[in-house]
């Protein structure tokens, strides 16, 4: 597939007709997506009927005629919202979402809503109600997750691109395992209005493309300040391709020992070493830095994103939308009832967690020291980007993409799967995975971590790191 | 044992803005069901609150008026529960950082003037409306108040009688309405109140079990009901008992409180900082220009008047009823220039009018220049003081002046002895059993004569008048 800027350039020139591209788009989606072995990437999508009858304006939108997908947890008319549970079925959002408007509003076509975790609780994707999705590199394996079924339909080309959310790593793990482009903005860039919420203070809407230049194309349509969103800021938005071709020359680039550690599968490790290698031929300036509160990260992230989980999916009760059980005697037993046969599993285990962690007389023992351990982890940051480093290089996940159902049964194992990536989260920082490499016919992901709002640098590191990964 | 009352209050007050809270959906009462939501206040997946500026100028101008200091950073925190008419399964509320803390609101009785200490002052969200007996078997779900902005008021234990409780709230209603914060219209459910409480033997200084009643419709359902706490509560402590920790619900027909749950059944709210919305962050410039712009307010108004027109307090507090009340006085004194016939005027007969017709002053469409026109009418004899309240009640019903209705009513006092001794000659001439009477004695029926003369003259006749030319007439 083209990149997105030269497909909206030949629709705006009429090189292309305008439908053509989202056409072939529909047409690969349904070729991929279904029966025993199909790819199982998306929940709900237009048909080729629909495809037809599309009609798309030409006239110059800066994503003219672009095929995206968007994972299945942004409100989208015209779509069914489900993310993933069963508890939204057949709910039908009556409002968008400000980033798929934005989209929308600069031409690109929504072709279809991806599969995810239920509520993007999980690392694999296979805590979806509606089945797991495959890894198009080895369709035994797990795409990662949350946003699996976003990084499938880009790495499988069905789409030019597509739209994630990146609560703990839920954009860029599975662009590592899947061998595309996932980022993760500063907190705060991007409006979460329409985003269902699984963990409003770490929650952001993430970009997939085949390369940075398509992941920076859809950051610069949905970036900037939403009215709707208290927590999104008003702050001008860079041209975030500015530094394109400025190259690795002279870049710091810092390499926090922690995520080097024993944790890390060898082959990762050998293609990060290499992506280093070739930054430094390229002129860059390697240094070893430490975050020394790494390690109460990841216990940190489960406690904070599950406490604000579980006051966030209180909405769902069967009251005013989706699905109700009332076969019980009350009011009780309706809310019972229908939370429990209309959340899986990890879904409920979290709600119970952090349910837990916000109990009185439990709040400061969990709660409260997990908030007093994120400011620590900021403030690692804080040191060591002040200590003059440009951008931090870590691998973005411990792991090459692991088989299906080898972690379903061991939530410990799958929650260090974001062991690298829930930093970022946690202090609020932009981040992107870079594809780096091949580990036994498996793609690894590199992860680039910048400070608050510096996607310009971020985006100037990861261009400079593909380009070298390429040349390399 | 005697023991010691102790009433703390927990009032809600609804402020007066034209959105919710964190949308900008409106806030009329009495709309059609679910007419008045949206994403947001609906709690549909995805849409996020945003914070309402009009709301939050009201409430820092409420806790200016109640003296309380008014933080530059409060927080929104969530309080967990389950409830149909709770779209999110939270309340958005103000926590462990509220917006305003430490005021005073003073309460007067005839024998003292007690300060009142306010706890906390703190922004929030309404929940919508359970109707049980709308649908059969079934409960319907109204949203339009759902999201509507609340400012909860809690006041420090300082309460010592259930009379008392009334006169603080009262006090506390009439301060909010000076300052146009909130309707406190308690039938339309936008003040509401729950009372905390307890009872210590009298010079102690701990507090004892406290009670929470709740389901109180009124200010005199406060007083009554803490009553009826107050009562059972020394019911059981001089048995030696001890008082359970319980929320008890007011039962205003039959006048009796029942348990609602005790402190084992009470929720846990599992707060904490809503992460939807940052901390709200108030510049001191727009809280002291909030303060510059605050109203005279009762208190301060009933010390002055008293003080600059020489009024009583009996006067003072029924002119202080309302700020526009207040205003009125002031206006109709500043063109009359005597402060009693200006109260006497607007206690009596305007204030008569006001409630016949169901309107406050302010709506009568009697301006304050309109009435010390019909008061300077009176005074000069065109019409008598009873013909001019009768006036008045015309002015009400027309929004004529005093002297259009004078003019073609043809109502103007008659002092012209023609006319007044042809109505005199006539009455004697009906009335001449009475004349009898009246010669032989019985001179107290001159008010009689003086009536049915009035009555002849359809209250044209000038009282003092006729009454010197009756007697005349008669002691002939």
């Amino acid at each position: 597939m083209t990149g997105i800027a030269s497909i909206a350039e030949a629709v705006r020139e009429g090189r292309v007709d305008a439908e053509e591209p989202a056409r072939a788009a529909v047409a690969r989606l349904h070729e991929k997506n279904g029966g025993p072995q199909g790819l199982n990437a998306f929940l709900a999508a237009l048909s080729e009927s629909e495809a037809l009858a599309l009609k798309v304006s030409s006239d110059g939108g800066r994503l003219s005629g672009v095929p995206v997908a968007i994972k299945d947890n942004l409100a989208t008319v015209g779509f069914p919202t489900t993310c993933g549970s069963r508890i939204l079925e057949g709910y039908r959002p009556p409002y968008e979402a400000t980033v798929v408007k934005r989209l929308r509003e600069e031409g690109a076509v929504i072709v279809g809503k991806t599969n995810l975790d239920e509520f993007a609780m999980g690392s694999s994707t296979e805590n979806s109600a509606y089945g797991p999705v495959r890894n198009p590199w080895d369709p035994t394996r797990v795409p990662g997750g949350s946003s699996g079924g976003s990084a499938v339909a880009v790495a499988a080309g069905i789409v030019s691109g597509a739209l994630g959310s990146d609560t703990g790593g839920s954009v860029r793990q599975p662009a590592s395992f899947c061998g595309v482009v996932g980022v993760k903005p500063t907190y705060g860039r991007v409006s979460r209005y329409g985003l269902v919420a699984f963990a409003s203070s770490l929650d952001q809407v993430g970009m997939f493309g085949a390369t940075v230049a398509d992941a920076a194309e859809l950051l610069q349509v949905v970036a900037g300040h939403d009215p709707r969103d208290s927590t999104s800021v008003d702050l001008p938005v860079p041209d975030f391709s500015e530094e394109r071709d400025t190259g690795a020359e002279g870049l710091v680039v810092g390499v926090p020992t922690e995520y080097f550690g024993d944790a890390l599968e060898p082959g990762v490790k050998a293609s990060c070493q290499a992506a280093l290698d070739v930054l430094e031929a390229g002129g860059a300036q390697i240094r070893e830095v430490s975050l020394p509160n790494t390690p109460y990260a990841l216990s940190a992230y489960y406690v904070i994103a599950t406490a604000e989980a579980s006051s966030n999916l209180a909405r769902f009760d069967g009251v005013r939308y989706g699905a109700r059980d009332s076969s019980g005697k009350d009011l009780g037993e309706m809310y019972e009832r229908t939370r429990t046969a209309g959340f899986g599993r990890e879904v409920k285990r979290r709600i119970l967690l952090g349910t837990f962690a916000l109990t009185a007389g439990y709040h400061d023992q969990y709660y409260g020291r997990a908030q007093r351990a994120r400011g620590l982890v900021s403030a690692d940051f804080e040191a060591v980007f002040g200590g003059g480093v440009d951008v931090l290089f870590t691998p973005t996940s411990p792991t090459v993409a692991f088989p299906l159902g080898e972690r379903v049964q061991d939530p410990l194992q799958m929650y260090l799967a974001d062991v690298f990536t829930v930093t970022a989260n946690l202090a609020g920082l932009p981040a992107i995975s870079v594809p780096v490499g091949v580990s036994d016919g498996l793609p690894v992901g590199g992860q680039l971590i910048a400070p608050k709002w510096g996607e310009k640098t971020l985006f100037r590191a990861a261009f400079a790191l593909e380009g070298a990964v390429e040349a390399g | 044992m005697s023991w010691e009352t102790v009433i703390g209050l927990e009032v809600h007050v609804q402020l007066r803005t034209a959105e919710k809270l964190f949308c900008s959906d409106g806030t009329v009462f009495g709309a059609a069901p679910n007419s008045q939501v949206c994403p947001v206040c609906l709690g549909l997946p995805g849409a996020l609150p945003v914070l309402n500026g009009e709301a939050v100028d009201l409430a820092i101008t409420a806790a200016l008026g109640l003296d309380c200091q008014v933080h530059e950073v409060s927080v929104f925190a969530r309080k967990s529960y389950f409830y149909p008419d709770l779209p999110k399964g939270y309340q958005i509320t103000q926590f462990s950082e509220p917006l305003a803390t430490e005021g005073v609101l003073a309460v007067r009785s005839a024998a003292e003037t007690r300060p009142i200490r306010i706890r906390r002052v703190h922004l929030e969200e309404d929940a919508g409306k359970s109707i049980h007996d709308r649908v059969p078997d079934a409960t319907a779900v109204d949203l339009n108040r759902a999201g509507v902005p609340l400012i909860e008021i809690v006041t420090e234990p300082d309460l010592r009688t259930p009379a008392q409780a009334r006169a603080f709230l009262q006090e506390l209603k009439r301060t909010l309405e000076y300052m146009e914060v909130s309707d406190c219209n308690m039938e339309e459910g936008s003040l509401r109140v729950d009372a905390n409480v307890s009872l210590r033997p009298e010079g102690a200084e701990a507090y004892g079990v406290k009670t929470e009643v709740k389901n109180l419709n009124s200010f005199s359902a406060v007083e009554r009901s803490v009553v009826v706490e107050v009562r059972r509560q020394t019911a059981i402590l001089e048995a030696g008992g001890k008082v359970v920790q319980e929320t008890l619900l007011w039962d205003e027909r039959d006048g009796t409180l029942r348990s609602m749950r005790s402190k084992e059944e009470s929720h846990d709210y599992r707060y904490f900082p809503d992460p939807d919305l940052p901390p709200l962050r108030l510049q001191p410039e727009r809280i002291r220009g909030l303060e510059a712009e605050l109203p005279e307010l009762p208190a301060r108004r009933r010390t002055r008047l008293m003080e600059e027109h020489g009024l009583d307090g009996r006067d003072v507090e029924v002119l202080i009823a309302s700020r526009s009340l207040a205003d009125y006085f002031e206006a109709l004194v500043a063109i009359v220039g005597e402060a009693k016939p200006a109260a006497n005027w607007i206690k009596g007969p305007l204030l008569k009018e006001a409630n016949r017709v169901q309107r406050s002053v302010e709506d009568l469409r009697i301006p304050p220049r309109a009435l010390a026109d019909l008061m300077g009418l009176v005074d000069d004899g065109t019409v008598s003081g009873t013909m001019g309240r009768t006036v008045l009640g015309q002015m009400a019903d027309s929004g004529k002046t005093a002297r259009q209705i004078i003019e073609t009513e043809g109502l103007s006092q008659v002092q012209d002895s023609d006319e007044l001794n042809a109505w005199v000659e006539a009455v004697i001439e009906e009335n001449s059993e009475e004349v009898e009477r009246y010669r032989s004695g019985e001179t107290r029926l001159i008010g009689y004569f003086v009536g049915q003369t009035m009555q002849k003259s359809r209250g044209r006749a000038d009282p003092k008048a006729l009454s010197a030319l009756l007697r005349n007439r008669l002691d002939k």
